[in-house]
């Protein structure tokens, strides 16, 4: 046994270390179920996607959805309004993003309805709401201006509203997240 | 003692600078580092550290356990199941909390008959004696409200049965029951209220657990011999040597928690604790935790109202005189040390009180035994004789022993008896 220890180590050293060693282990796999007791509970987790039938949103209207506790633009764009925020010019937004790119079907904008600055629900949703100085969204907190894409070209907000993970289930289910 | 601490050097420069300031470090060095213990305890000794142990992981369970629970009567039975299934790992938290009370229980029982049997309540141990009942009056408190909180059937009935004692009180009685209870039967308000003291308790048994302590370091351990050390080859530094066997048989104490917690959480459950509670249906069979079980059975053991004869004027209810037997049994045990008066501290010098003592063990066995019977037939029996003998050996045979028992000559010191 003495073989396998170097000059000076005891084997009063290798027994605290491993000892050390297992309690190191055993205080780890005590505290990891404490703490993971604190992330998301299945119940929550379950939540974590949402359904929307969306059959009944004509073009030119939007509905607010729910999902994980927050609310999500579905705008069903008319064609003048999918024109207007495509082409050039994208490259000097201040969250340089193509429309292209934030949609999956050109007439289904999806978008979270949190504002990129402090966390306000932008107005622009509901038939007679402001939509801003572009025809998007317009946050009353800070006076953030959103264009029909959900881009931010005005006012403090830094990013574009987010883009959440989506899928069509079918031509009139979305599942959200 | 302040000032040596102050003076106390230490090598690390940081640990000086706070020790300076507030003497922590040499706190804890002298009172479990260097503290002089006597040299031949025995594994009963371990179970002050493991009790302690378990405190802290009641504790730290509860405080996890209370981010998911809602102590409301609409929703407490339901967030509990809901921990059981969705909360990841609630079902260890839960398990764990359940279970660590039993090994509480089971810790503490095992600590007070040490204190029983070597005499650990005798002069100048009273006071490290009276913090311990109080402790195990606060531990009975919070583990009683603690089971209320799942609101099941045994939960709400069990309640029920033990604050509707209150009533037996001559007067204020029933206004004293609709006092705890926030109303006219148990409900939300009695939860919520449990719920408060429930948390709140367990911090009062830490501050309390300081003082019996603190106690105990002013006059320093008992040892089994019952013969206080009289020079340093008595005693040996309180660390390494027993922080390593304090670890030891903590480990091993935990891994028997930890083996029934994994595979047999349940072994001490009723099956009507997983029954919501319903205020319109009684359990066939109220049943208390096992640990409440002997003093049940004393309550219940008298059955004859004491009353003025040829009249119908009650002076003692059976109720009374039963709730009184209940409280009285532990609240003796503060008069102990005054109650035995034996000049031996340990029962291996005291061939007949030991012999009395194990049929204590006897006796609250048969107790427990009639606590968890439904109170008909041999059950009946068992409680009253343990009933008896309880207060007979409180009362009666320490008294009587202490003063003519013959005992056996003690050892002339710890480390004489220990060296061959």
């Amino acid at each position: 046994m003495d073989s396998t220890l170097k000059k000076g180590e005891t084997r009063r050293d290798f027994l605290y270390l491993t000892a050390g060693a297992m309690g190191a282990v055993g205080v780890g796999s005590a505290t990891w179920p404490l703490m993971d007791s604190m992330n998301p509970a299945a119940d929550t987790l379950a939540l974590a996607s949402s359904e929307v039938d969306i059959s009944k949103v004509q073009a030119g209207q939007a509905i607010t959805a729910v999902w994980r506790g927050a609310p999500v633009f579905i705008r069903h764009r008319t064609a003048e309004e999918i024109a207007s925020v495509r082409g050039d010019g994208w490259q000097h937004l201040r969250d340089p993003q193509r429309d292209e790119d934030r949609v999956k079907k050109a007439e289904w904008l999806i978008v979270k309805g949190v504002c990129t600055h402090l966390g306000c629900i932008p107005l622009g949703t509901k038939p007679g709401q402001p939509r801003g100085d572009f025809g998007g969204w317009f946050c009353p907190c800070h006076g953030s201006h959103y264009d029909i894409s959900g881009r931010i070209r005005k006012g403090p907000a830094p990013k574009n509203l987010l883009v959440p993970t989506y899928e069509f289930v079918t031509d009139t289910l979305v599942r959200i997240g | 003692m302040a000032g040596s601490a102050k003076t106390e050097k230490f090598d690390n420069k940081t640990i000086q600078w706070i020790n300076d300031r507030l003497p922590i470090f040499s706190m804890m060095d002298n009172e479990y580092g260097k503290f002089p213990t006597p040299r031949n305890f025995n594994y009963f000794w371990n179970f002050g550290a493991i009790a302690m142990a378990m405190l802290g992981i009641m504790i730290v369970t509860g405080v996890f356990l209370a981010m998911n629970y809602v102590p409301h009567g609409s929703m407490a039975f339901e967030s509990v199941e809901r921990m059981s299934r969705d909360v990841n790992y609630g079902w260890l938290l839960r398990y764990t909390h359940m279970n660590g009370g039993s090994f509480f229980f089971i810790a503490v029982y095992i600590h007070i008959f040490r204190g029983l049997f070597y005499g650990s309540y005798k002069k100048p141990r009273e006071l490290v004696w009276i913090f311990g009942v109080v402790i195990m009056l606060l531990m009975m408190a919070t583990a009683f409200m603690g089971y209320a909180l799942p609101w099941s059937q045994m939960s709400g009935w069990g309640v029920t049965v033990i604050t509707s004692l209150f009533s037996a009180v001559p007067l204020v009685g029933d206004g004293l029951v609709t006092w705890l209870w926030g109303g006219f039967s148990i409900d939300s308000p009695t939860l919520n209220r449990f719920y408060a003291l429930h948390f709140l308790l367990p911090f009062i048994i830490c501050a309390v657990v300081f003082v019996h302590v603190w106690a105990l370091h002013v006059t320093g351990s008992n040892n089994p011999t019952g013969v206080e050390p009289k020079s340093e080859k008595d005693t040996i530094p309180f660390s390494p040597y027993y922080t390593t066997k304090d670890s030891f048989g903590t480990v091993v104490f935990l891994t028997v928690f930890m083996a029934m917690v994994f595979f047999a959480p349940l072994l001490l459950t009723e099956p009507d604790h997983f029954r919501q509670f319903d205020p319109m249906q009684t359990p066939s069979h109220i049943v208390p935790e096992w640990y409440f079980l002997p003093f049940y059975a004393i309550l219940r053991a008298f059955t004859l109202d004491i009353s003025i004869p040829f009249t119908h004027i009650v002076l003692l209810s059976a109720k009374l005189q039963g709730v009184l037997a209940m409280f009285g049994s532990i609240l003796l045990l503060l008069f102990l040390p005054w109650i035995d008066t034996s000049p031996v501290r340990s029962a291996r010098y005291r061939p007949v009180y030991k012999w009395c003592l194990l049929l204590l063990v006897l006796a609250m066995v048969a107790l427990g035994y009639a606590g968890a019977k439904p109170p008909e037939g041999a059950a009946v029996w068992f409680g009253r004789a343990g009933t008896f003998y309880y207060f007979l050996h409180f009362f009666v045979i320490v008294p009587w022993l202490g003063k003519h028992e013959k005992t056996l000559p003690l050892p002339k010191s710890i480390h004489e008896e220990v060296e061959d």
